[in-house]
């Protein structure tokens, strides 16, 4: 039977394919200096992000056109954020959190393209980008406070026996930021991919009653939309209340 | 169907430690449940709180994502 076997072929759609990471020209072994999906699709993102922006300033008018407005509205939100969250001594940082929240959030959006790729869904490229904050986050720490810093762990307000154990406690917590930080990106990114191609792949077995996958994989599609917004806003506000202990450690 | 006993054993591992992601559902509803019933009482103090909301989320979400770290250890790095 035909059907049969094009149910099959349907079938041997992988949903973790579409993370695979290859080169785009040819197909090669993929070596340190060949130009992956991964890299293009990150340039298309900072592509996407300098078009935005300069498109949307280009004009700059005290009556804000539709464009500018929307830059101006993702401005202030992230600002805002960084003010409410972190303090108004963290507005120095302002600039990577900002770029941060847009790189993380081009790169979710554009990944929902059909046949596009998502660099964020890959826990190297999200460890990166935490691994920045985390790195960064305890140098500030230390500079701004010195040994001070580590007054984050030894919280004065606990009871004098509790204290030690609450010390473990929290530098257990501190050293696995970057893992979650980074997990959760990555991990929301590709579960949602990995569900949509999965349905896909029931529209593909199901013949005449696929229609019921389909409207399935529309309703996934905009629940994925809002993850992508949440996830990045999550990863940005977590920069934030990380930026926030190190630039006051006492609780 | 080839493979060794070890795979079998660290597949088998790794979808049960998917059942952590269930603790990790219910931590999240619990917030998400606790800051509605709030923000119903209190419409008026909703609005500031919705940061926290999130970072209330995420920090219950994390223990979640552990779950899917072993379960990824279990599958990619045996």
């Amino acid at each position: 039977m035909a059907t049969d076997t094009e149910a099959e072929k349907s079938l041997e759609i992988h949903p973790m394919d579409q993370f695979l990471v290859k080169p785009v020209l040819g197909d090669g072994p993929l070596m340190w200096y060949s130009f992956s999906n991964t890299a293009m699709w990150m340039g298309i993102t900072l592509l996407g992000i300098i078009i935005f922006l300069i498109v949307g300033t280009r004009n700059r008018a005290y009556v804000p056109d539709r464009f500018q407005m929307v830059v101006e509205l993702i401005y202030g939100f992230v600002r805002n954020m960084v003010q409410d969250v972190a303090g108004r001594d963290a507005l120095p940082y302002f600039p990577y959190i900002m770029t941060a929240f847009m790189f993380v959030i081009f790169s979710n959006v554009l990944g929902l393209i059909p046949m596009s790729f998502t660099p964020t869904s890959h826990i190297a490229v999200t460890a990166t980008l935490a691994l920045v904050v985390f790195i960064s986050v305890t140098v500030i720490g230390f500079v701004k406070h010195g040994l001070g810093f580590l007054g984050l762990f030894w919280i004065s307000s606990a009871p004098l026996p509790l204290r030690p154990v609450l010390a473990v406690i929290e530098i257990m917590s501190y050293f696995v930021r970057p893992i979650s930080h980074s997990i959760r990106l990555a991990g929301n990114m590709m579960a949602g991919h990995a569900m949509i191609k999965v349905f896909a792949a029931f529209a593909g077995v199901m013949g005449i009653g696929s229609f019921v996958p389909i409207i399935a994989i529309s309703a996934v599609y905009g629940l994925e939309l809002l993850v992508a917004f949440i996830q990045a806003y999550v990863f940005t506000i977590l920069t934030c209340v990380y930026l926030k202990d190190a630039l006051h450690p006492q609780h | 169907m080839e493979g060794d006993l070890n795979t079998m054993g660290a597949l088998i591992g790794a979808g049960l430690a998917c059942t952590g992601m269930g603790g990790a559902a219910i931590g999240v509803g619990h917030v998400a449940g606790n800051y509605l019933a709030g923000a119903l009482r209190n419409p008026s103090a909703a609005q500031s709180q919705t940061a926290m909301l999130f970072i209330g989320i995420a920090f219950a979400e994390a223990f979640g994502i552990f779950s899917f770290l072993v379960a990824l250890l279990l599958m990619f790095a045996l």
